[in-house]
């Protein structure tokens, strides 16, 4: 740790836009490593690393895809039920290709699936709000008063190289209320945030002929030199210039066509089901094959504070098909151990039911869900109370699942990033789940 | 619906005769209602200008030390739409900009300002400002807490310009229902109902901490500071102060009994925290509930650490920066900067007088100086020892604000037609959800984003700006009534980066519209001239 006081000097010295400029020389350092065949593998990366060439196969992940099922999906009626016990409330079980882990009724195609999924089935979080709870579960962090925390997504782009993607690393399809941020990494690692990929693609197109764009852009040389004149320094440090560039790059890029589903066969599109939620599942894989790092994909509607069964009943095939489908497409394209798909939501539900047949939110056990990424499948860890109490038998706070997702990445969980406020944070206060790597 | 419309079109198009004036560059002498005759600046003009003298003599020392030659002072345009910004959120509209130069050039800025501080726009936008800080953006906990009631709440108190001490007194101390005292929301928005607690004494102590003493006692929340001498015990002595501090059902937030228990991380056991504040223990009076006593000490005159918070703070409102980074961890800094301290006595000395503390700093030289020379290269040693304006970037609210103002080349005000002021406010709330908004964190150093530049170059909102539109749009309204080209340059530049455009941008935007024939092709060039001038580093950036 550097004593602040230098800190505050060379804050004072580089003016404000120390932020930016760090990220290009690190993302420029990291260009080079890779170019010069440099390590700039962390401590657990290298480890991994090593793993690797032990194990076939076994290369770290690259990309994460987040299904997130906002309002907090009931873990009885989902991945952990309890069928017969007083606190099911009549919601059945189905048997699954591993022997002894059941899924409740409406996961057929993801049972067959299961020896490609984790699930743990223990995981704790102190956050019983929405907004305070999704915080928990997308930073791994609890929300405080001092710094915004960076998702998970956000870490691993600002953690892994760059990589030739001119489209945003960073994507979260289908409109949500708290999509996944950058904190105190920056805005520019905040979610790009994409509606439904039947649609187009936000502000992407020009409004104006391609002609005229470029006349535009001319014109806008002409209004940028004006400025520039005496104060080249100051207008250069605003990265203003460049980042319009990058958005012109981006909106030139073929790669913006990963987002276009409409591309792929129409029997890929019905395997995920014709949902939006099934298109993002689909579009997510396109993005993750050019390069981006992490998607985001929201199926809400899970807050059932009324009627329960009935709404997991109504969203349980739309989960069931896209996350299936989507596991099955990633295997096919030996794409699924480079990838870590994580899903869940920001806490579980009551095992009680309320007067008005639902159930009320619930951070004192609830499940999430993990495959791929060198990940071990076929596992269920952990285990909450049959007759609904608050003790979990072999608790994971919620920390140590994005423990476990960073080292899947080969990124030390430990590893200090500076906070704003001059004070260490590590990337995940986790310890990665062993049961789960390897 | 056609009907409104149908009227609404009307009306616009009768104020079309009044653009058209505005437009010409003859002159008005008549219609400057928005300029009040400056009692204010000469109530306290005099020994305001000796403190004015004072910052401008700190600086001027400070350059010299460092061997700068500051920036020229900028020109009264730029000065002007800097304040704007600052202080409602948006740019000077054309219509503005016609009366401030009709204006005598002495005193016109000091008149400036005083149309803005009676503006309630200046209130509104401030107050969301401060609430940013005093109660954070999250919704908070439902029913009990009313962001919109305490924003308006806070636009009254700015409005009737209460002194800052007494205002922060009351944040912290009252008592009621959320509704009927709102400020009592800087309480209410702690409560976790989910987790049948009451307000939470951890985050109001972190609030105290960072809003009103610019201190970040919160990381001393789990452990003794690491480089300042914060400890534990300060964070939970700072945080027992609201620990008899209850929300009871009808009453609202009330002053009970009991005591402030922590659970101590190494044995698990509950311990006692008994009020202590973290310096100057002195200031604490003996008498008075718990919250009464921590308001007098946060308060009071001798607490430098209040004073200097807010110095810092309305500092960062006008320049885009603070004067002391962070915002709200100046002891971080060891010996904060003269200026600080010289602001903070006279804002103590001048009974906590928000208003007076712009004044001051608005007429200082450091204020008005320029963010480009044409002698020298303006380096980051000048920006970082303020020998030229910062360049900043704008928050959301500014980008929008600058945007909707300069496509209406009237002001946009509580004066305009309601369906332009709830037409504003949705395409307002729209963009910035799309913008990406900046959260508590508005002054950390950051530069722009992609989707920032997408929304700006391709979004539909800036197109339905500028596009041909006879109604609403400056840019048509440009296009049918200038006089010329030249005329019709020089006021779209006014409109969107409030000055005239160079000789070398004229010349090159005069050819771009010189051998267009046809009115279509004309129009067009005159939105992608709009389009360029959103566009700029210019627009986005306070300079």
């Amino acid at each position: 740790m550097e004593p602040l006081t230098d800190k505050g000097k060379r804050q004072k010295a580089e003016g404000r836009n120390e932020c930016p400029r760090v990220l290009v020389d690190r993302r420029g350092a990291l260009k080079l490593a890779a170019l010069g065949g440099v390590s700039w593998l962390t401590p657990a990366a290298e480890l991994l690393a090593r793993r690797s060439a032990d194990q076939p196969g076994g290369e770290p992940a690259q990309s994460i895809i987040f299904l997130w099922l906002a309002g907090g999906p009931s873990q009885l009626e989902t991945f952990d039920p309890h069928p017969g016990k007083t606190i099911a409330g009549g919601t059945q079980a189905i048997a699954t290709s591993v022997a002894g882990i059941q899924l409740a009724k409406g996961y057929e195609r993801l049972a067959e699936r299961m020896q490609h999924v984790a699930l743990v089935r223990s995981v704790v979080s102190k956050e019983g709000d929405h907004e305070r709870g999704t915080y928990a579960v997308k930073t791994g962090y609890r929300p405080n008063a001092t710094v915004v925390h960076p998702s998970l997504g956000a870490i691993c782009c600002h953690q892994l190289p760059v990589a030739g993607t001119e489209i945003p690393r960073h994507v979260s399809i289908l409109e949500t209320q708290w999509p996944s941020v950058g904190g105190l990494l920056g805005k520019q690692y905040d979610a790009f945030k994409c509606p439904d990929p039947a649609e187009k693609v936000p502000d992407i197109t020009s409004q104006v002929a391609d002609e005229r764009i470029r006349r535009r852009l001319a014109d806008l040389n002409v209004v940028e030199a004006a400025f520039a004149r005496g104060r080249e320094t100051a207008a250069a440090a605003t990265m203003h210039r460049e980042t319009v560039a990058n958005a012109r790059s981006m909106m030139t890029s073929k790669q913006i066509e990963a987002f276009d589903v409409q591309r792929e066969p129409k029997a890929a599109l019905a395997s995920y089901g014709d949902t939006p939620f099934g298109r993002g599942c689909l579009a997510a894989r396109r993005l993750i094959e050019v390069g981006v790092r992490c998607v985001e994909v929201n199926l809400g509607g899970w807050d059932s504070h009324v009627n329960n069964h009935e709404l997991h009943a109504k969203l349980a095939p739309t989960l069931d098909a896209a996350l299936s489908a989507l596991i099955d497409d990633l295997r096919q394209r030996e794409l699924f151990n480079k990838t870590v798909i994580l899903c869940g939501g920001e806490f579980g539900r009551t095992p009680k039911i309320n007067p008005l047949d639902g159930r009320d939110h619930w951070p004192h056990g609830f499940t999430m869900l993990l495959a791929g990424g060198g990940l071990r499948g076929g596992i269920a860890l952990g285990a909450t109370d049959p007759e609904g109490g608050r003790q979990v038998h072999d608790p994971y706070d919620v920390p140590d699942v994005h423990a476990t997702v960073l080292s899947a990445f080969g990124i030390d969980p430990a590893h200090d990033e500076l906070a704003p406020i001059g004070r260490p944070i590590k990337l995940s206060e986790g310890k990665p789940i062993a049961a789960l790597l390897g | 619906m056609w009907l409104k419309n149908l009227v609404f079109s009307l009306l616009c198009l009768a104020g079309l005769t009044a653009l058209a004036a505005s437009l010409a560059p003859v002159h008005k002498t008549s219609q400057q209602p928005e300029l009040r005759p400056a009692d204010s600046v000469e109530r306290t003009s005099s020994d305001a200008a000796q403190t004015v003298a004072e910052l401008d003599a700190v600086f001027k020392t400070e350059w010299a030390k460092a061997g700068l030659t500051p920036a020229p002072a900028a020109s009264d345009l730029t000065v002007a739409r800097r304040l704007s910004l600052a202080l409602t959120g948006t740019i000077p509209s054309l219509e503005e900009i016609r009366q401030f130069e009709d204006e005598p050039p002495g005193g016109r800025l000091e008149r400036w300002l005083d149309a803005i501080l009676n503006d309630r726009r200046c209130h509104d936008y401030l107050s969301e400002r401060l609430a940013r800080a005093f109660v954070g953006v999250q919704d908070g906990p439902f029913i009990i807490y009313r962001r919109r009631r305490f924003l308006a709440w806070l636009s009254d108190q700015l409005q009737a310009n209460r002194p800052y001490d007494e205002l922060v007194r009351e944040l912290i101390t009252d008592s009621g229902i959320w509704t009927d005292r709102p400020a009592t929301n800087f309480i209410t928005v702690t409560i976790k109902p989910e987790q049948e607690k009451g307000p939470d004494e951890a985050e109001l102590a972190a609030r105290v901490a960072r809003a009103f003493l610019g201190v970040r006692l919160d990381c001393a929340e789990c452990h003794d500071h690491p480089f300042q001498p914060w400890k534990q015990r300060d964070f939970q002595g700072l945080a027992a102060f609201f620990g008899q501090t209850r929300q009871q059902g009808l009453k609202g937030i009330v002053d009970g009994e009991g005591e402030y228990e922590v659970e101590n991380r190494n044995t698990l056991a509950k311990e006692t925290v008994v009020p202590c504040v973290p310096f100057q223990a002195d200031l604490l009076p003996a008498e008075g509930t718990r919250r009464d006593k921590l308001a007098a000490w946060v308060t009071a005159p001798g607490n430098r650490a209040f004073s200097r918070a807010a110095v810092n703070r309305f500092w960062a409102e006008l320049f885009g920066r603070p004067l002391v980074e962070p915002i709200d961890d100046i002891p971080s800094v060891g010996d904060p900067p003269p200026a600080l301290d010289l602001l903070a006595d006279d804002f103590v000395k001048h009974g906590y007088d928000l208003q007076r503390l712009i004044r001051v700093i608005a007429a200082s030289g450091v204020f008005r100086i320029d963010s480009v020379a044409a002698e020298q290269e303006i380096t980051s040693e000048h920006e970082a020892a303020w020998a030229a304006f910062p360049l900043t970037r704008l928050r959301p609210e500014q980008v929008v604000g600058g945007l909707l103002q300069s496509a209406s080349l009237s002001t946009i005000d509580y004066e305009s037609h309601i369906l332009v002021r709830i037409g504003r406010l949705g395409s307002h709330n729209d963009f910035i959800k799309r913008y990406g908004d900046l959260g508590d964190e508005e002054f950390s150093p950051e530069g722009g984003t992609i989707p920032q530049r997408l929304l700006m170059m391709n979004g539909k909102q800036l197109q339905d700006r500028i596009g041909q539109n006879v109604v609403a749009n400056a840019s048509t309204h440009i296009a049918m009534l200038a006089p010329s080209d030249e005329k019709a340059i020089e006021t779209a530049y006014l409109a969107v980066l409030t000055r005239r455009p160079t000789p070398e941008e004229a010349r090159h935007f005069v050819a771009e519209l010189a051998d267009l024939s046809d009115t279509r092709s004309r129009n067009q060039r005159l939105e992608d001239l709009f389009w360029c001038l959103l566009n700029s580093t210019e627009f986005s950036w306070n300079h």
